[in-house]
């Protein structure tokens, strides 16, 4: 097995790289699952589920080097995540908006996606791809070790024609009842 | 190296990378590519296939100029052979957070980087075989094909 070491990513704070090698690598890695499997639902699912491992651990390089202060609010969180982690490894700040009443469903419009710089369209036997869906893997892993559970998926998508890329952010407990759970 | 396309793929290939690209933080990327070692890791059953595989993926990507932002440690000439050059880094970018254990010690995921620099390479016009050494760190081995040297010569005549 091949492990990351214990070199900390986070005490590398000033190392930065240029996005176009991340932005092909990201390029490689969807390609090879494209090859790997003929559904897109299953490189959907190979993407979020690398984006998940990958976020439990980048929420350290993030708190690390963001020191922010802790979120009192779900929408203080997606604004963190649009405006702070997103500016951090992306170089991008999607625009937030709140989708409910209930002030736990979010909505991230991205205008400019880093990740699809080299890409002009799916191909068309690959319609149903959600080609950034490792970014939801990431939000989703990384929220969860912050202890906030939440569906992220791609509401509208450039890549497949819609007007928009959005992604879709839903808090799935209410903040009320996570502090009444700690006073117990 | 100016980029030269010898064949036309897509107009995608052909637009100019004018923009000033942004840069990314080393953590984010040593994380994406971490996990592409894992994945490709659980598909193989030789340490070769995977290097091999690494290799391939680092050339799918078309890349127009060089990525990694700083140079190599040290370049070096084969004396006993004009094609042949060393590119050696200490500590390659790409290796920063992989820990190879001793059973899979010959991998070396700067195959990756390998199959970049060849990827590089052909497009410019300069085809050449790269592989991933352990040697020095990593050394990548670059065997420019027969056509280059021959050209390089037929220019210094002039």
């Amino acid at each position: 097995m091949v492990f990351l070491t214990n070199k900390n990513p986070c005490t590398e704070t000033k190392v930065m790289i240029k996005s176009e090698l991340f932005v092909l690598t990201y390029g490689a890695l969807v390609a090879q699952l494209c090859k790997d499997y003929e559904k897109d639902e299953d490189v959907n699912t190979c993407l979020d589920r690398m984006g998940y491992a990958i976020g439990i651990r980048l929420i350290d390089d993030f708190l690390a080097r963001s020191a922010v202060k802790r979120c009192r609010s779900y929408s203080e969180t997606a604004d963190m995540i649009a405006q702070v982690a997103f500016k951090m490894y992306l170089g991008v700040t999607p625009s937030v908006s709140c989708s409910s009443a209930a002030g736990n469903e979010f909505s991230l419009i991205l205008d400019k996606n880093p990740l699809v710089d080299f890409v002009e369209e799916l191909p068309a036997e690959r319609a149903s791809l959600c080609y950034c869906n490792l970014l939801c893997g990431v939000i989703r892993g990384a929220l969860e070790i912050v202890h906030l559970a939440a569906e992220v998926t791609f509401l509208q998508d450039r890549l497949k024609g819609d007007a928009v890329t959005e992604i879709g952010i839903t808090f799935l407990r209410k903040a009320e009842d996570r502090k009444h759970r700690r006073n117990k | 190296m100016e980029a030269r396309f010898t064949r036309a793929k897509s107009p995608l290939l052909e637009r100019a990378l004018g923009r000033p690209r942004g840069e990314v933080a080393l953590g984010a990327f040593a994380l994406l590519f971490s996990e592409l070692v894992q994945y490709c890791q659980r598909r193989v059953y030789s340490v070769a296939e995977l290097q091999a595989r690494l290799a391939r993926l680092g050339h799918q990507g078309p890349v127009w100029r060089a990525l990694f932002g700083k140079e190599a440690d040290k370049l070096e000439q084969a004396n006993d052979d004009p094609r042949t050059y060393y590119v050696i880094e200490r500590e390659p970018l790409v290796n920063a957070y992989i820990s190879v254990p001793r059973e899979n010690s010959t991998l070396n995921c700067a195959a990756f980087a390998a199959g970049l620099v060849e990827a590089v390479l052909g497009a410019s016009g300069f085809p050449a075989k790269v592989t991933a050494h352990w040697h020095k760190g990593t050394t990548l081995m670059i065997k420019f094909d027969e056509a280059v040297i021959a050209r390089d010569k037929s220019l210094e005549g002039r």
